[in-house]
C-alpha cells in the first residue's frame, strides 16, 4: 500500500502550514525557554530553573535520536535495534574531546594522558585518541565514526538482502558486541566508568548555566536541522522510493531501483544524525559510558518512535520527549511502581493507539484536512506481513 | 484554521512539556529533606533497595525520637534505575529542585563518578556507603564504606599468615571495572612486596553478570594444582557471584584446600545462595551481622521491626548507612543548621558507636576509621568472625602501594584543605 | 615403633603438612599414629579427655586446635563423635563451661554432654554459644578424623589419601606407601598409590628406580604429575638420560592433557549450548513458528525460576526433609503450567490483537516484560532468591585428569534434550502439532479446513511460554534467581534463533550448540569477553552469507516472511 501521492494536485510539502508549525515550535523551544530561564525571576511560577535546562536539552537529544530512527524505520522499514550504538559512538567522540580538554586538572594531573590511562599504566596516548584535542577533528569524527560504521554494516547487510527481523536482530548483535567491547578496560575508553568529569567545552566551563543554555540552544538548532533534513529526504523522490521499498521491496527492485543504495544512503544519514545527537547529549549529562550501548536502550528508542507515531517524524520527536518526561516524573513521583506505569503505557499505546500520539491527533475532530494535504505517511499496518 | 491547528499542537506540546516539570514540590515548612538515591529497578536493584529501606528506617527512627532541630526529617526517594546518566539527573533534581540537606546514595563506582560533578557544582552532600577503590576524596562526599586498606590488604595478610593457611599462590578474580582493577593493582603490588613471584599471581577479569564459570573454575583448579597453597581473592560483583559460587561448590573446591575470600559478598548476597557447600570460604568487611554487642542487637531488632520480616539480614553497607546517617544527624545538631558548609565542618571527628562494636570516627579525609573483620561462611548463610583488628583502622584515600599516589594527601582541614594535593593549600 | 614410619607420617597427613607449626604437626602425628595405625587406646591419656573437651570451648583457635589434637591423642571412641560434631557446627558451650553436642533432627533439639555422653536436661538450646571453627581447624579435624588416612576403611578416603601423597612426595613416604600398597586390593587405589610411590622414588631412588618411576608417571593424566616432572627436570645436576626420559614422559602427558583439555572445553561448550538452547526453544516456537517477537520471553524464564523457588519453600515448610530433594521434579511441571497459562493469558489479552504487526508486538511485550519484572520485584523483593541444588544434583565427578563434570550441568544437558525431543514429538506426531504446522504454513487455508486457528495460536503461545518456564527451573540450578534473570538471556536467545534459522527446531538445536561450543573453545585463548564478541561478530557476518540463518525455510513460505 503505497500512500505517497504523485498526482498533480498535490500540495507542496513545504507549505505555509508546515512552516508555521516549524517556526512556532522553534520559537517556543529556542526563544521562550531561554527567556523564561534568564529573564524571569527564579521564584516566578513561569521560570525555567537552571537545573531544567540540561534536562530539556537531554530530551531534545533523544528527540534527534528518535528522528533518526524514524527515518529508517518509519520510511524505509529498517527497524534498527542498534541505533543506540551510533548515538553512543558519537557520544564517545565528544567525550574524548572533552577528556582532552581536562589537561592537568585531572586527579593525577597528567597533561598527556586522561586519568584512567594513568591508572591503567598506559605509557602514551593510544593512536585512536590522537587529534581529539581539536574540536574540528572531534566534530568530524562525531559524524564520520558512526557514519562509516553504519555504511560498512549497512553495505554488508543490505547487499545480501538481510531484511525484517533478521536485520533487527543483527543490529542488536552489533550493539551488544560493542557494549561488551566498551566494557573492557583494555579497550582504552575507560571501561565501565566511561568518560566523565569534564571541565571545558570550547573554552567554556561546562558547569556554567550560560554554557548549559548554549548547549541547549545548539541542541534546538540541531533538532531543527535534523528535522528539516529528514523531511527533505522523505518528501523527495528518494523518500518515495524508500516508502515503496518499505511496503514491497521486491517490486521496487523489479522496477529497476537500486534498493541497496537507497537503504544504505538513508541508513548512513540516520547513523550520522544519531551520532550528532549523542555528541550533544554527552556534555549536557556529563558522562558517557558503555551502558548507552545496551540493547535495552536501543529498544527503548523504537518505543519512543512507536509511542509518538511511526513514520511521522514529528511524532518520533514528541514520543521521545514525552516518554522521557514521563520517566523523569515517575521515577521521582512513584519510584517503587513507575515501571508498572511505563510498561502499561507501552501496552496501551500499541493496543489503543497503534498509530501513536500523532495518529490520535490526526483523528481528533478538529478542522479536517482537505484532500491533498502533505504526505499522510502513516505506517501501513497491513504491509508488515505475518511471518 | 491551519494555523490554529498548528498552534494548537504546539501549545499542547508546550503544556505537556512544562506541565510535569511545573509540579513543584510543596515546600512544607518545618521539615528537613534528605535525598535517597538508590536504584530500585534495573540490575543494581538487587543490592540497592535494601539501602533505601535502611535510610527510611533511620528517618523513621529519628522522627519517632522527636526529629532533628525540632523538625521532622523527610526522605525524598527517587529511582535512578541503574542508569548512570539518570543518577546525575536525579542528583541535580534532588539538590536543585527538592533542596535536600544531604543525599544518601549510590552503589557502583560509575554512579558515584556520574553524580560527583553535580555535587561539587551545587555544593551538595553525599553519603556513599559502599566499599570502593579509593583514589578519591571529594569535598562534597563522605565515604562511609571501606577503602582498600580497610578490606583487601588485611584479608590477604590473613590468608598469608599461619591462621589463614599460609597461602603462597594467588588468583585475583574480578569483574572488569574500576573497583576490582584498583584493588587487584594494589594487591599485586602488596603481594610482590611480600616476595610473591609474578608466576604465582593469576589475574582474571570477567564482564558484569557473567554466568558461565566452568572454564574459569577449571582454570583456578589447574592453577592450584601446582603444589603450593593457593587462595582466591574475589572482587566479583553482584549478579555474577551466584553462578560463581554454585560452580565452585559443585566443582568440589573446598575452603580448606582453596579458600576464596570475597570483598563484595555479604549476608545479603549469601541469602540468595545455598551455602551448605561453601562453608569456610571467606569475606572481609567492617561489620558482620553475627557480631555480638548491644548496639548490633539493637540495630538488627530495629531493622526487623521496620521491615516486618525477621528473616531479613543486615550487612556492611547497611551498617555504613547507619553510621553515616547518625553522624550526619549529630553534625546537624552540632552545627544547629543543615547548611552544607556548616555540617561539613561539624562532621570532622564525629563519633558514632557502630554495630560492629567499635566507635566509628569521621576523619578529615572524609573517610571513616573502622575495624576490619574476616568472616568464614557458615551453613546458615551467616559469617563467623575468625579474625579482626584490635582497633579501628583509618581509611587511606590514596594508597601507599600505588606509585601514582605517591605523596598525595587528603585532608580537608587547615592548612591542607584539599582532597588530592602534595602541598598544603595555605602556608604561613 | 619404627622411626621411619614416624617421620613418614608427616607426608601422609597432607592437610596438616601444609601448615607451618612444626611442633603441633609433630604432636598431632603422634596422636594419629596412635589412633589409626595401632588403635591402642592408652588409658593414661583418657584422663586428659575432659580437659581437652573443655579446651574446645576455648577462646582462641590455637587453644581449640590444641584440644583437637589432645582429643585425637586420647584415642577415646567418643573423640571421633565430638570432632564430627565440631566439624558439623553441632558443638555448643554452656555458660558454666560445659561443652554439649546439640542434635536438631526432627522435633526439639537434643543435648548431650560431650564429656560424659549423658543427655543434658538442665540447659536450653537458646542459652548456648556456638563453638566456631576456621579453615585451619577444619583441616585439622578432617585429618584427625582419619578421612585422609591410607588405612581408613573408607574407600574414598583411602583414594584421596593415595592421591594426596603425590603432592607431598619425599623419601620418607616410600616405606609407608609400600606398606599400604601391599595391603590394598582396590585397583584404582593401587594405581594411585603406585603413582605416588613413583613420585617419591623420583627424587630418592637409584637411577634405575628413577627411570622406572618416570615410566610409571608418564602414563598418568594428572596436571600434578606434570608439575612434578617439570620440577624434577629442573633439579640441579640431573643425569642426561633421566632428563630425556622425563622430557618424553612430559610430552606424552602434555599431549594427553591437551586432548583432555579440548574434551573438557567441548563439554563446557555443550553445557553452555544446552543452556542457550533451553532459553531459546520457547522463543523458537513463539518467534519462529508464530512470528511474534516476544520480548517478555525472558520474563517467562524468570517466572519459571521463581516457581522453582516457591515450590522449594513449600517443600521446606510442609513436607519432611527427606522429600526435599524431590522438589525439582514437582517444580518442572508446575513451572510449565504456570508459565504456559501466563502465556495463554498474554496471547488472549494482548498478542492476538497484534498479529501481523510483529514489530509492534515487540513494543507491547517489552511493556509486559517491564510489568512482570516489577511485579516479581514487588512480590518477592529485589535481592536474589536462594534455590538449592537437590543433593542428587550437587557436586560432580572427575572424569580424567582434572576434567570435572558437575551433576547439575549434566542433568541440564539431559533435560534439554528430553524437552527438545518431546517438543519434536508434539510437533510431528500429535494432532495439535499438525494443526500448529498447518497454521504456520497457511493460516487461511488451515482455517478453511476447520482448524480452530485462534485456539491453536493460544496453545502454541502457551507451549512456548511453558517451555520457557521449564527452562527457568533449569537455570535456577546454575545461576541466580532475581527479577533481572530474563534480561540476561533474552538477547542470546534471539541470536540463537536467528542464527539457526527462524521456524526450525533443528536450526535452533544446531545454532545453540555451535554457539556454545565455539564460545567455549575460544574462551581459553581469547578470554571470556573477547570470545563472546568474536561469536557475535561471526553471527553478524554469517547472516550476511545466509540471510535466513543456518536452516532457512525454502520456497514460498520463505518469501512470505519478508
Amino acid at each position: 500500500m503505497v500512500t505517497a501521492r504523485l498526482n498533480a494536485g498535490e500540495r507542496s510539502p513545504w507549505n505555509a502550514r508546515f512552516w508555521t508549525g516549524f517556526v512556532l515550535s522553534g520559537l517556543v523551544l529556542g526563544l521562550l525557554v531561554p527567556l523564561l530561564n534568564r529573564w524571569v525571576a527564579p521564584d516566578s511560577p513561569f521560570a525555567v530553573p537552571d537545573y531544567l535546562v540540561p534536562l530539556l536539552g537531554k530530551y531534545l537529544c533523544y528527540a534527534i535520536l528518535a528522528l533518526s530512527l524514524d527515518l529508517v524505520w518509519g520510511y524505509a522499514g529498517i527497524l534498527s535495534l542498534g541505533h543506540g550504538a551510533f548515538f553512543a559512538l558519537g557520544g564517545y567522540c565528544m567525550g574524548m574531546y572533552l577528556m582532552r580538554q581536562i589537561g592537568t586538572r585531572g586527579v593525577y594531573g597528567n597533561a598527556a594522558l586522561p586519568d584512567f590511562m594513568v591508572f591503567l599504566q598506559y605509557k602514551e596516548l593510544p593512536w585512536f585518541w590522537w587529534g581529539f584535542d581539536h574540536f574540528a577533528y572531534a566534530a568530524a569524527m562525531i559524524m564520520l565514526v558512526p557514519g562509516v560504521f553504519a555504511f560498512v554494516f549497512g553495505w554488508l547487510a543490505f547487499r545480501s538482502r538481510v531484511t525484517g527481523v533478521y536485520l533487527s536482530i543483527i543490529t542488536q548483535a552489533m550493539t551488544y558486541a560493542l557494549w561488551l567491547a566498551f566494557f573492557r578496560n583494555d579497550m582504552g575508553f575507560g571501561g565501565n566508568n566511561g568518560l566523565t568529569d569534564y571541565k571545558d567545552i570550547l573554552g567554556w566551563d561546562v558547569h556554567l548555566p550560560e554554557t548549559r543554555l548554549g548547549l541547549y540552544l545548539a541542541t534546538v538548532i540541531g533538532l531543527g536541522i535534523a528535522y528539516l533534513l529528514c523531511r527533505f529526504i522523505t518528501v523527495s523522490k528518494l523518500g518515495r522510493v524508500l516508502l515503496a521499498l518499505r511496503d514491497a521491496e521486491s517490486r521496487v527492485r523489479f522496477l529497476g531501483y537500486s534498493t541497496t543504495h537507497a537503504k544504505l544512503f538513508v541508513f548512513t544519514v540516520s547513523a550520522v544524525l544519531a551520532g550528532i545527537a549523542g555528541a550533544l547529549y554527552v556534555p549536557q549529562v556529563g558522562i558517557i559510558n558503555p551502558s548507552e550501548f545496551s540493547p535495552g536502550n536501543s529498544i527503548e528508542v523504537a518505543i519512543w518512535v512507536s509511542v509518538g507515531g511511526r513514520g511521522t517524524l514529528v511524532g518520533a520527536a514528541i514520543g521521545a520527549v514525552l516518554v522521557n518526561l514521563a520517566k523523569t516524573w515517575l521515577t521521582t513521583a512513584a519510584p517503587e511502581i513507575w515501571l508498572f506505569f511505563l510498561g502499561g503505557l507501552f501496552v496501551l499505546t500499541t493496543l489503543v493507539f497503534p498509530r501513536g500520539i500523532v495518529g490520535v491527533f490526526r483523528q481528533l475532530p478538529w478542522p479536517r484536512r482537505r484532500p491533498g494535504a502533505p504526505l499522510p505517511i502513516e505506517a501501513p499496518i497491513a504491509a508488515e506481513k505475518r511471518i | 484554521m491551519k494555523i490554529l491547528q498548528g498552534t494548537c499542537r504546539a501549545a499542547l506540546f508546550a503544556v505537556a512539556l512544562f506541565g510535569a516539570t511545573g509540579i513543584a514540590s510543596a515546600q512544607t515548612q518545618g521539615t528537613i529533606k534528605i535525598g535517597v538515591l538508590h536504584s530500585l529497578s534495573g540490575t543494581m536493584a538487587i543490592s540497592e533497595t535494601t539501602l533505601k529501606d535502611t535510610i527510611l528506617m533511620m528517618v523513621d527512627d529519628i522522627n519517632k525520637k522527636g526529629g532533628l532541630l525540632g523538625k521532622k526529617v523527610e526522605a525524598v526517594v527517587v529511582d535512578p534505575a541503574s542508569n548512570w546518566p539518570l543518577f546525575a539527573e536525579k542528583a541535580r533534581d534532588l539538590i536543585a529542585k527538592e533542596k535536600v540537606a544531604a543525599v544518601f546514595g549510590c552503589w557502583t563506582s560509575v554512579s558515584r563518578k556520574s553524580v560527583l560533578p553535580v555535587f561539587e557544582e551545587l555544593n551538595g552532600l553525599l553519603f556513599y556507603p559502599v566499599q570502593y577503590e579509593g583514589e578519591e576524596s571529594s569535598r562534597n562526599v563522605f565515604y562511609t564504606g571501606a577503602a582498600p586498606n580497610q578490606q583487601a590488604i588485611p584479608a590477604v595478610e590473613y590468608l598469608m599468615g599461619e591462621e589463614g593457611g599460609g597461602a603462597k599462590r594467588w588468583v585475583l578474580e574480578g569483574t572488569d571495572y574500576v573497583y576490582p582493577r584498583t584493588t587487584n593493582k594494589i594487591l599485586e603490588a602488596f603481594l610482590k612486596s611480600k616476595g610473591v613471584a609474578a608466576d604465582d599471581i593469576k589475574i582474571n577479569y570477567t564482564p558484569f553478570g557473567y554466568s558461565d564459570w566452568q572454564t574459569e573454575v577449571a582454570a583456578i583448579k589447574q592453577f592450584a594444582a601446582a603444589g603450593k597453597k593457593t587462595a582466591v581473592v574475589s572482587t566479583i560483583n553482584g549478579d555474577a557471584n551466584v553462578p560463581f559460587y554454585k560452580e565452585l561448590s559443585n566443582a568440589g573446591i573446598k575452603a580448606s584446600e582453596i579458600p576464596v575470600v570475597a570483598f563484595s559478598v555479604g549476608e545479603e548476597e549469601l541469602a540468595g545462595i545455598d551455602t551448605k557447600n561453601l562453608v569456610g570460604h571467606l569475606a572481609a568487611w567492617n561489620y558482620f551481622e553475627s557480631v555480638k554487642n548491644p548496639t548490633n542487637d539493637g540495630f538488627i531488632k530495629q531493622w526487623h521491626d521496620f521491615i516486618k520480616n525477621p528473616k531479613r539480614v543486615t550487612n556492611d553497607p547497611m551498617e555504613a548507612h547507619y553510621i553515616g546517617f547518625k553522624m550526619w544527624a549529630q553534625a546537624v545538631r552540632q552545627a544547629g543548621t543543615t547548611d552544607v558548609d556548616a555540617v561539613r565542618q561539624a562532621m570532622y571527628g564525629q563519633k558514632v558507636p557502630a554495630p560492629s562494636g567499635f566507635t566509628a570516627i569521621m576523619n578529615t579525609n572524609h573517610h571513616l576509621s573502622k575495624p576490619v573483620m574476616i568472616g568464614e561462611i557458615r551453613p546458615d548463610g551467616q559469617f563467623d568472625v575468625v579474625w579482626q583488628t584490635k582497633q579501628a583502622i583509618k581509611a587511606d584515600a590514596w594508597s601507599p602501594y600505588l606509585p601514582e599516589d605517591k605523596g598525595k594527601i587528603a585532608d580537608w582541614t587547615y592548612p591542607w584543605v584539599c582532597g588530592n594535593c602534595v602541598a598544603a593549600k595555605y602556608t604561613d | 615403633m619404627p622411626v621411619v614410619e614416624f617421620r613418614g607420617a608427616e607426608e601422609w597427613v597432607p592437610a596438616f603438612a601444609g601448615t607451618t607449626v612444626k611442633s603441633i604437626v609433630h604432636l598431632f602425628r603422634l596422636g594419629l599414629l596412635a589412633l589409626f595405625l595401632f588403635a591402642a587406646p592408652l588409658s593414661a591419656w583418657a584422663d586428659g579427655l575432659s580437659e581437652a573437651i573443655a579446651g574446645l570451648g576455648g577462646d582462641s583457635f590455637a587453644a581449640k586446635e590444641k584440644a583437637v589434637i589432645a582429643l585425637a591423642k586420647s584415642g577415646e571412641p567418643r573423640a571421633a563423635l565430638i570432632l564430627q560434631a565440631l566439624a558439623g557446627d553441632r558443638l555448643r558451650k554452656a555458660p558454666d563451661g560445659r561443652v554439649v553436642i546439640i542434635d536438631t533432627g526432627r522435633g526439639s533439639a537434643k543435648l548431650t554432654d560431650a564429656a560424659t555422653g549423658q543427655p543434658v536436661a538442665d540447659l536450653a538450646p537458646e542459652g548456648l554459644d556456638r563453638i566456631i571453627v576456621n579453615n585451619r581447624l577444619r583441616g585439622a579435624i578432617e585429618a584427625a578424623l582419619g578421612t585422609l588416612t591410607l588405612f581408613s576403611p573408607d574407600r574414598e578416603a583411602r583414594l584421596g589419601a593415595a592421591q594426596d601423597a603425590l603432592r607431598h612426595h619425599s623419601a620418607d613416604t616410600v616405606a609407608l606407601l609400600e606398606k599400604s600398597l601391599a595391603a590394598e586390593q582396590d585397583s584404582e587405589i593401587r594405581a594411585a598409590m603406585q603413582r605416588s610411590l613413583a613420585a617419591s622414588q623420583l627424587f630418592a631412588g637409584s637411577k634405575e628406580e628413577r627411570l622406572a618411576a618416570i615410566r610409571t608417571l608418564g602414563s598418568a593424566t594428572d596436571p600434578q604429575v606434570k608439575n612434578l616432572l617439570d620440577e624434577f627436570r629442573y633439579t640441579a645436576n640431573i643425569d642426561p638420560d633421566l632428563y630425556k626420559a622425563a622430557g618424553d614422559a612430559l610430552a606424552a602427558i602434555d599431549s594427553r592433557l591437551r586432548w583432555i583439555g579440548i574434551g573438557a572445553n567441548l563439554f563446557q561448550g555443550i553445557s553452555l549450548g544446552s543452556v542457550l538452547l533451553l532459553a531459546a526453544i520457547g522463543l523458537a516456537i513463539t518467534f519462529g513458528v508464530m512470528g511474534v517477537i516476544n520480548m517478555a520471553h525472558g520474563e517467562m524464564i524468570m517466572t519459571g525460576a521463581y516457581v522453582a523457588f516457591v515450590v522449594q519453600q513449600l517443600f521446606r515448610a510442609f513436607l519432611p526433609p527427606d522429600l526435599l530433594d524431590a522438589y525439582l521434579l514437582v517444580a518442572v511441571p508446575v513451572a510449565f503450567l504456570f508459565a504456559g497459562l501466563l502465556g495463554v493469558l498474554l496471547e488472549r489479552c494482548l498478542i492476538r490483537f497484534l498479529y501481523g504487526r510483529p514489530l509492534e508486538t515487540l513494543l507491547a511485550t517489552w511493556g509486559v516484560s517491564l510489568i512482570l519484572q516489577q511485579a516479581v520485584r514487588s512480590m518477592f523483593g529485589s535481592p536474589n532468591k536462594e534455590v538449592a541444588n537437590p543433593s542428587w544434583m550437587t557436586g560432580g565427578f572427575d572424569v580424567v585428569g582434572g576434567f570435572m563434570v558437575t551433576w547439575n550441568r549434566l542433568y541440564i544437558i539431559v533435560f534439554c534434550f528430553v524437552v527438545l525431543g518431546a517438543l519434536a514429538l508434539i510437533l510431528n506426531r500429535t494432532r495439535f502439532g499438525l494443526h500448529m504446522r498447518a497454521v504456520t504454513q497457511n493460516r487461511d487455508m488451515a482455517a478453511a479446513m476447520g482448524i480452530p486457528t485462534a485456539r491453536v495460536d493460544a496453545l502454541t503461545f502457551g507451549l512456548g511460554s511453558g517451555i520457557a518456564g521449564m527452562a527457568g527451573v533449569a537455570l535456577s540450578q546454575i545461576g541466580n534467581v532475581s527479577p533481572n534473570l530474563g534480561t540476561l538471556y533474552i538477547v542470546d536467545s534471539f541470536m540463537v534463533v536467528v542464527f539457526g534459522g527462524v521456524g526450525n527446531l533443528m536450526g535452533t538445536l544446531v545454532g545453540a550448540l555451535s554457539l556454545g561450543i565455539v564460545n567455549k573453545l575460544l574462551e581459553p585463548y581469547a578470554g571470556a569477553i573477547l570470545g563472546k564478541i568474536a561469536v557475535l561478530v561471526a553471527i553478524i557476518l554469517f547472516i550476511q552469507r545466509r540471510p535466513r540463518g543456518l536452516f532457512a525455510l525454502k520456497g514460498r513460505a520463505a518469501d512470505a516472511e519478508a
